[in-house]
Parts: structure tokens; C-alpha cells; sequence
């Protein structure tokens, strides 16, 4: 049976257009820890603006994830909502509100944790970035960065095939704890401790005090 | 080997090798002096003549061009100057058509107010009728003495008489001013025509003057055509000149257009991300921005084939070659496509405008501010509504200078093209001037660095001179075996080292 031209005509074109279309992922995926343990569960508030930020500045196409760091967070109950925005801004502006009310009810009824499982929390982000396949991967940890296992959990990352490469690691509202006013070296080598796990493992390592900055942090790139 | 072994492969001292090593290098130069100032000037010869037959070619091809700039600028001359007189000529017809096609019942309503007015005239000019003659025999009996007794009879008789005549002089005088009177309404009448008359004249006076100006200005452009024809340069001169102010001014018009489609492209890129997807890429660019961006210039090209079908532009002879009835159907057809392409990018405006609004209320509310709510946007929206659906018309009108910048960059880029070739015709001759004289200079510099042994030489020679010919010497006087040979003179201006050359002289006795 012979082929309309036409029809092969829209054939060839189609495929030209498949064929100009760009493969390369530019969106950006954003997983954020928020550490739920002791008194730090008291600055939540501010990570709220920081979510709220973070709901602004990410576009359609996009992706979102919120968890909380408590005794053990390698797990996915630890994700308090996630969320691909839609290619229609208008349906993803929808789905924003949806998720401000999560974290909203969330912060609202959160309960302290005993211990802070991070490397749990960050192999868990890890886990759920790989799978968005963005180009822009961003692990946020709103935490002090003192790392409070339980018992007999072991989060010896040497022994995990942990790759950064392509991760920023941004640690947002590291506060200084009691000991810390006693001896500024503790904080400085808390920092670098994980500065340094981050580094090894390819990753680029991002201290941000000041949230105003944020916007500037993830900047869409082209 | 290193370089460094090969350096003190002399003595252990390492100044002393350097020394060593130059010593010989100098004098290696020394023994292939004349070698070397020959293959030096050669070198520099070839290059220069090879340079110098370059700009040979570069200003023949510069010439070539300039030639063929000169062809399309005075075809293209010829073509518009062709147009201008096809469309005098053309008003002077529909002057023709228009005004005097009716000059028959002009010439027939002039002749019967001309003869309205003769008869006019003629009524006019009519002798009143006279008072009869026997009115001065009334006088006469008038003036006869009535008051004898005798003449009683004969008095009254004649009184009556008078009485009579009186009265129908003064009938006869009534007749008479009636019969004036008349005549004078009939000149009366008479005026409207005049003025009537006149005006028709000035008419037709004023369509003489303005065919008599057209005619002037057909006369000018024949002028310029016969120009064109003689190739003067007077013409080219003022075709170029015309033709550069064309491309500054088409191009200034078409960056005025740009302008607009920027705004036009910023109107519509947000709504239709809504369309497309917000987060899909060509390339580097946005899809929603690429769709945006080929709406616009769709619309453009629908510009520039609806003025084509208008034949307003010539871009595309394919147009312009339809039957009237196709390009009828051609206008209608890219009018429709405009007209909905405009009312589509209104449409977009509107939706551009909600969906600003709701991102403005979606930050306020994630900001953690009260959402206010605009008093009013009707006019803002209806602005940009308004401007998206009259944009894609007036980037229609950017066919008239996108055709100007055509037009005139054939001529522009064919100046520059020239110039460009005579300016590297000129830096190809500078360069072979250069480096033919940079021979004579390597040549200095290459006998500076064997200045030892030449001055070793030019010593001995001197030396040598002085012991064999302690006075100056006719050349009779010399021996034959060191009279100077006649082709190498002494004159140092032809020496390459100024130390004239010996050879002995065959002794033919």
C-alpha cells in the first residue's frame, strides 16, 4: 500500500523535531532534612520559610521532597511530602499550595526525636534524587549537624557506595550548641567533618547561614 | 647527545665552549657569505613578488566587483527610475481619464453658454423705440396763445389735441422704460453664465497646470533615465549615495521592528508555557520561548506575503506572477491567518495576565503575606490584549523595509567588499615593498654578526694596498693581475660588502 505524501511528509517532520528536541535534563530536584531531634525542633519555623523559599523558586517540571531527621531516616516514612511539579504552571501553582498545607501540618504537630540519624537521612536523599534524574541535585539539612545515633545503628559510610558527584550539599541554620560557646573548634570540626564526607564522595559542600542568599543558591541554570 | 655535552665537547670550561662555538659559527658565516647575501635578496625578491603579483590579482578581482556593483546599482537605478516614470505616466492617464475624457461636453456646455450669452447679448442691444416725431408738432401747437375769444373752437380743438398727444407720450414713455427694463434682466441673466464660464475655464486651466507639472516631472526622471543609460558616473554617484541612505534608513526601521517583536515575543512566551509545558528545552532555549518566538515570525512571514499578494513588495515573483483572481484569494487566505494569529496572541495576552496574578497571589501567600487583591485589571489587561492583536499587523508593514535592506545591501556589501579588496591589495604591495628592503637589511645584520673576520679582512687588504701601491695609481699604471675587473666597479653603492672584488685578468698577450 503506498503512503499518502502528506503523510510521510508529518513522518519526516516529526522526527526532525524528535530529533532537534533536547535530551539533557535542566531541572533541578530538591531534598530537604529537617532535623526533628531535642531543642532543634524549636527552630522549625524557620524552616518553613525556607520550604516556602524553596516552593517559589522551583518551577514546572521540578521536583520537591521534605523529610525529617529522627532516629533512624533511612526510610521513606521519613518523607514528610514530595512532589513533581506539572509542566502547567498553572496545575503546578495547585500543587504548591498543596504542599505548603502539608509542611504547614506537619510543623504544627511534629514531636522531638531522641537521636539524629543524618547520614541515614542523607543516603535516604540520595536514594530519592537518583531517581529524579534531574540535572540540579540539592540535599538541603536544616540541622545542627550533631549526629546522635541509637544504639546499635551503624552508619559507617566507608563501607557504602556512597556517590556525591553531582550533588550540592547545603547546610542551612547550623546553630551553635551549648559546648560549642565553650569551644568554637567543636563547631569548626563538626563542619569539617562533614564537609569532608561530602568532598570525598564528590560532592560540592554549601554552608548558608543567611537564608536571603538562598534564591541565589538555586538559580536556574540553563 | 644533550645539547648541553654537545656545548662542552670542547674544553671543560663552559665560557670558553661558548667562545669555541661562536667562533666557528662566525666564521661558517663568514665562508658562506656570499651564498647567503644571495639566497637572503633572492628570498626576499620572491616574496615580494609574489606579494606584488596578489595585490595584481586582488585589484583586478576589486576592479571585477566594482564593475558588477556598478551593473546592479545602475540596473537597479534603471529599474526604479522606470517605475517612477510608469507611475507618472500613470496619474497623467487617470488625469486624462478622469478630467478630460469629459472635455467633449465641457466644449459642448461652453459653446451653448457662449451662445446663450450672444443671445443674450443680441436682446440686449436692442434700440428702445424712439418717442414719434409729432410729438414736437404738439409742442408746437402747445405753445399757440389760447386766450382769444376767436379761436375759441380752434384752442379747445387743439387742447385736446394735446390733451391726446400728452397722453400717449406718456404711454409711449412707459413702453419704453417696460422695454429697458427688460433689457436689463436679460444682462442680468446674463452674469451667472459669465461666472459659470470662467469657472469651467479655470478648470480646465487647473488640469493643464497639473498635467504640465507632471509633465516636468516625467521630464526630471527622463532626465535621470537617459543618466542611468550613459553609465555617467554622476548618476552612479547619486545611485550609490541613494542606496546607502536606503540601507541606514531600512535598517533602522527593521530594528524598530525587532524592538516590537521582542515585546510582542514577552507578551506571549509566559501563557504559552501553559501550552507547551514550562520545562521542556530546545536546544538551550525553553520550548514555550521557541513556540513563542516561530508564532511571531509565522506571522511575519504571513506579513510578507500578504504585502507581496498587495504588490506592494517584489520579495517573492512567485506571488507576483498569480493571475489577478489567485492573488486575490492569496490576500483573503494570509489575511485570515493574521487576522487569527492576532486573535490568538489576544487571547494568550489575557491568559498572560491570570496567570501573573495567580503567581503574584501564590508568592504572597507562600511570603506569608495577606493576598491583596488588584482593585482593577480590566485596563491593563485590555491593554495588552489590544497591543498582542495589533502587533502581528503592524510587524506586517516590516515587509516594506525588510525588501529596502535587501535591495540596498546588494549595493552596500558590494562597496565594502571592494573596499576591503583595494585595502588588501594596498597592505599586499606595503608588505612586498617592506620586505624587499628588509633584504638589504638582513644582509646588514647578517655581515654585523661576521664583522670579525671582515674587519680582519678589510685590514688586510688595506694593508695590502698600501704595500703594493704606495701612491695612487692610474689604472695604466696597475698590473694587470690587480686592475679591478670592468664589471665589478669600484663604485661601492654595487658592492655587497663595499670591498671591491679581485680577480686576475685573463692575460690574453
Amino acid at each position: 500500500m503506498k503512503m499518502p505524501r502528506y503523510v510521510l511528509s508529518l513522518i519526516i517532520l516529526s522526527a526532525l523535531t524528535w530529533g532537534c528536541a533536547d535530551t539533557t535534563s535542566h531541572s533541578r530536584a530538591v531534598y530537604m532534612l529537617m532535623d526533628t531531634s531535642g531543642t532543634y525542633s524549636q527552630q522549625l519555623d524557620q524552616a518553613k520559610t525556607i520550604i516556602n523559599k524553596l516552593l517559589i523558586s522551583l518551577q514546572s517540571g521540578e521536583s520537591l521532597a521534605v523529610a525529617r531527621i529522627d532516629s533512624g531516616s533511612f526510610s521513606e516514612k521519613d518523607i514528610v511530602a514530595k512532589v513533581t511539579f506539572d509542566q502547567r504552571p498553572s496545575v503546578a501553582n495547585q500543587q504548591k499550595l498543596k504542599f505548603k498545607e502539608s509542611i504547614d501540618m506537619f510543623i504544627g504537630g511534629v514531636r522531638g526525636s531522641a537521636h539524629t540519624d543524618i547520614k541515614g537521612a542523607i543516603l535516604q536523599a540520595v536514594d530519592y534524587l537518583d531517581e529524579t534524574q534531574a540535572a540540579h541535585k540539592y540535599i538541603m539539612i536544616f540541622s545542627d549537624l550533631e549526629e546522635d545515633l541509637a544504639d546499635g545503628h551503624i552508619r559507617n559510610l566507608d563501607r557504602i557506595t556512597l556517590d556525591l558527584t553531582g550533588y550540592r550539599v547545603v547546610a542551612l541554620n547550623v546553630t551553635k550548641l551549648g559546648l560549642d560557646q565553650v569551644d568554637p573548634k567543636r563547631y569548626y570540626d563538626r563542619l569539617d567533618a562533614w564537609a569532608r564526607i561530602v568532598k570525598d564522595r564528590g560532592g560540592i559542600w554549601i554552608k548558608l547561614n543567611d537564608i536571603a542568599r538562598l534564591d541565589r543558591l538555586l538559580k536556574p541554570e540553563t | 647527545m644533550t645539547p648541553l655535552q654537545l656545548l662542552n665537547i670542547w674544553t671543560p670550561y663552559e665560557a670558553a665552549n661558548v667562545i669555541i662555538w661562536l667562533s666557528l659559527i662566525i666564521l661558517l658565516l663568514y665562508l658562506a657569505k656570499n651564498p647567503a647575501h644571495k639566497t637572503i635578496r633572492s628570498l626576499c625578491h620572491m616574496i615580494s613578488q609574489g606579494l606584488e603579483h596578489m595585490a595584481v590579482s586582488v585589484l583586478a578581482a576589486e576592479k571585477k566587483i566594482q564593475e558588477r556593483n556598478k551593473e546592479v546599482l545602475l540596473t537597479e537605478g534603471l529599474v526604479a527610475v522606470e517605475k517612477n516614470i510608469e507611475r507618472e505616466f500613470h496619474r497623467v492617464n487617470t488625469v486624462v481619464e478622469r478630467d478630460l475624457s469629459g472635455f467633449p461636453v465641457l466644449k459642448r456646455q461652453l459653446l451653448e453658454q457662449i451662445a446663450r450669452i450672444e443671445d443674450d447679448y443680441q436682446q440686449s442691444s436692442e434700440i428702445p423705440p424712439s418717442p414719434p416725431e409729432w410729438v414736437e408738432a404738439v409742442e408746437s401747437l402747445a405753445k399757440l396763445p389760447n386766450d382769444s375769444n376767436e379761436n375759441k373752437a380752434v384752442t379747445n380743438i387743439l387742447r385736446e389735441i394735446h390733451k391726446t398727444t400728452c397722453s400717449q407720450h406718456k404711454g409711449a414713455m412707459d413702453e419704453y422704460r417696460k422695454a429697458v427694463g427688460i433689457h436689463h434682466a436679460a444682462l442680468n441673466n446674463l452674469m451667472p453664465y459669465w461666472r459659470k464660464l470662467t469657472q469651467t475655464l479655470d478648470d480646465v486651466g487647473k488640469i493643464i497646470t497639473g498635467l504640465h507639472g507632471r509633465s516636468v516631472k516625467i521630464d526630471q526622471h527622463m532626465g535621470e533615465y537617459e543618466a542611468i543609460r550613459a553609465r555617467s558616473n554622476r548618476a552612479e554617484r547619486a545611485l550609490s549615495s541613494s542606496s546607502m541612505t536606503q540601507f541606514f534608513i531600512s535598517g533602522l526601521a527593521l530594528a524598530i521592528a525587532i524592538w516590537g517583536i521582542i515585546i510582542n515575543f514577552n507578551l506571549i512566551a509566559l501563557p504559552m508555557s501553559e501550552m507547551v509545558g514550562g520545562n521542556s528545552y530546545i536546544g538551550s532555549m525553553k520550548t514555550s520561548d521557541v513556540v513563542a518566538l516561530v508564532i511571531i515570525l509565522v506571522e511575519v512571514a504571513i506579513g510578507l506575503y500578504l504585502m507581496e499578494s498587495l504588490m506592494i513588495t517584489r520579495l517573492f515573483p512567485v506571488i507576483r506572477q498569480m493571475d489577478d483572481k489567485m492573488r486575490v484569494r492569496m490576500i483573503w487566505l494570509t489575511f485570515f491567518f493574521l487576522l487569527t494569529l492576532a486573535g490568538v496572541e489576544a487571547s494568550l495576552a489575557l491568559m498572560r495576565e491570570r496567570i501573573a496574578l495567580n503567581d503574584e497571589a501564590l508568592k504572597q501567600i507562600l511570603s506569608g503575606n495577606e493576598v491583596l487583591h488588584p482593585t482593577s485589571t480590566l485596563i491593563p489587561t485590555l491593554g495588552q490584549m489590544v497591543l498582542s492583536f495589533i502587533l502581528p499587523f503592524v510587524l506586517t508593514l516590516t515587509a516594506i523595509p525588510l525588501e529596502t535592506f535587501v535591495h540596498a545591501s546588494r549595493t552596500v556589501l558590494g562597496v565594502l567588499t571592494a573596499f576591503s579588496m583595494r585595502f588588501t591589495a594596498f597592505a599586499l604591495t606595503l608588505s612586498g615593498k617592506i620586505i624587499s628592503n628588509s633584504g638589504e637589511f638582513l644582509i646588514s645584520v647578517y655581515d654585523l654578526i661576521i664583522f670579525p673576520p671582515l674587519w680582519f679582512e678589510d685590514l688586510l687588504f688595506t694593508r695590502f694596498k698600501k704595500n703594493t701601491y704606495p701612491m695612487p695609481l692610474s689604472d695604466n699604471e696597475l698590473p694587470d693581475a690587480m686592475v679591478p675587473n670592468d664589471d665589478s666597479d669600484l663604485d661601492e653603492s654595487d658592492t655587497d660588502d663595499e670591498i671591491p672584488t679581485f680577480t686576475p685578468r685573463e692575460v690574453t698577450q
